[in-house]
């Protein structure tokens, strides 16, 4: 029974990634810190981060949000896996990627880039990240904007907190939030 | 909804080089294997329904490893004998000097219809039409083949 060996299946997925057909590649980085984690990337940047990745689902939405030529490669995820391993290991403050949030309502991207500013080992609240986004009143809905941010992590979800001081809630569970924290210095 | 390109491709990739494997072998089919899903990718935007993808991947491959078998023998030592042996429908050979002259969708669907005995909705999976569109332009083929025979 003849099946299509790895060495011929890594040249198909990387050629495809080269020549540009792709309009979203992604792989799955097992074993980080945080588990195994689903990364994304369209020619517009990163998409996606996903904790305990179900690949299958996460196709579908990818596919939907991006169109269908959604297939797992890894070179053009190789960049951010990187900037990701440094930052697990304490070397790095910052990411230096482009990121690719155009499905979303203008709202969350807005609010996204203002949770972009965020610095490393500080935190705010969803009141405070409502009213740099221009509206005071909208603590609530900042928090839906960060319980659905498809790049968790490099676009710092975790550093928001409630106005008493408390982590509030994660997407990918407290447990993670706090472990994100301790790892910044933002926690003892 | 057409399933992403993942799904699609590790549901057909084995088949997909068994088929050239049977047509080609060796390194021509791994050659012909990549060149047959960068088509399919290079297409697959543009498909209207997620029906046949079987049909559609393996016409693609057949098609591939035609030209290939082509490409790779001069055109006087290609017998009918060997295009019958690697591609075992020697209905194609014989339409393709018949169809030469039309225009190229309906070539494709005669050539499919009649050549490769494909159903209109594979054909039109294959051109990235629907299966109205695929009926229509075979017989407007057949039509005008008539035409320039009398």
């Amino acid at each position: 029974m003849t099946t299509v060996t790895p060495e011929l299946d890594a040249r198909f997925r990387d050629a495809a990634a080269a020549a540009g057909l792709l309009d979203a590649a992604y792989d799955v980085l097992p074993d980080t810190p945080l588990g195994d984690l689903l990364v994304g990337v369209t020619d517009h940047g990163l998409c996606r981060i996903h904790f305990d990745p179900d690949p299958e689902r996460e196709l579908e939405s990818l596919a939907r949000q991006f169109g269908p030529r959604v297939l797992r490669s890894t070179k053009p995820v190789e960049r951010v896996k990187l900037q990701l391993d440094e930052y697990f290991a304490g070397a790095r403050r910052s990411f230096d990627i482009e990121w690719d949030v155009r499905p979303l309502p203008t709202f969350n991207q807005r609010v996204l880039s203002e949770l972009a500013r965020v610095d490393y080992g500080t935190t705010t609240t969803y009141g405070r990240l409502a009213a740099v986004s221009g509206n005071p009143k909208a603590a609530r809905a900042v928090g839906t904007v960060m319980n659905r941010n498809p790049i968790p992590i490099v676009l710092p979800c975790h550093r928001v907190v409630g106005a008493n001081g408390k982590l509030v809630g994660y997407a990918g569970g407290l447990e993670r939030k706090e472990q994100l924290l301790r790892l910044e210095g933002a926690l003892l | 909804m057409i399933p992403p390109f993942e799904t699609f491709y590790e549901a057909h990739r084995d088949e997909v080089l068994r088929y050239l494997n049977s047509r080609l072998g060796g390194q021509r089919a791994e050659d012909a294997f990549q060149e047959t899903f960068l088509r399919a990718l290079r297409a697959y935007e543009r498909l209207e329904h997620a029906d046949h993808l079987r049909a559609w991947i393996l016409t693609i491959a057949s098609r591939i490893a035609i030209d290939e078998v082509r490409r790779r023998r001069p055109h006087d030592e290609l017998s009918d004998e060997a295009i019958r042996h690697e591609d075992a429908r020697p209905a194609f050979e014989e339409l393709a000097p018949l169809t030469d002259g039309l225009p190229p969708k309906e070539r494709a669907a005669v050539v499919l219809r009649y050549g490769y005995d494909l159903g209109y909705d594979e054909i039109g999976d294959a051109l990235g039409t629907s299966d109205g569109a695929a009926r229509q332009a075979a017989s407007a083929g057949v039509r005008r083949l008539r035409k320039e025979r009398t």
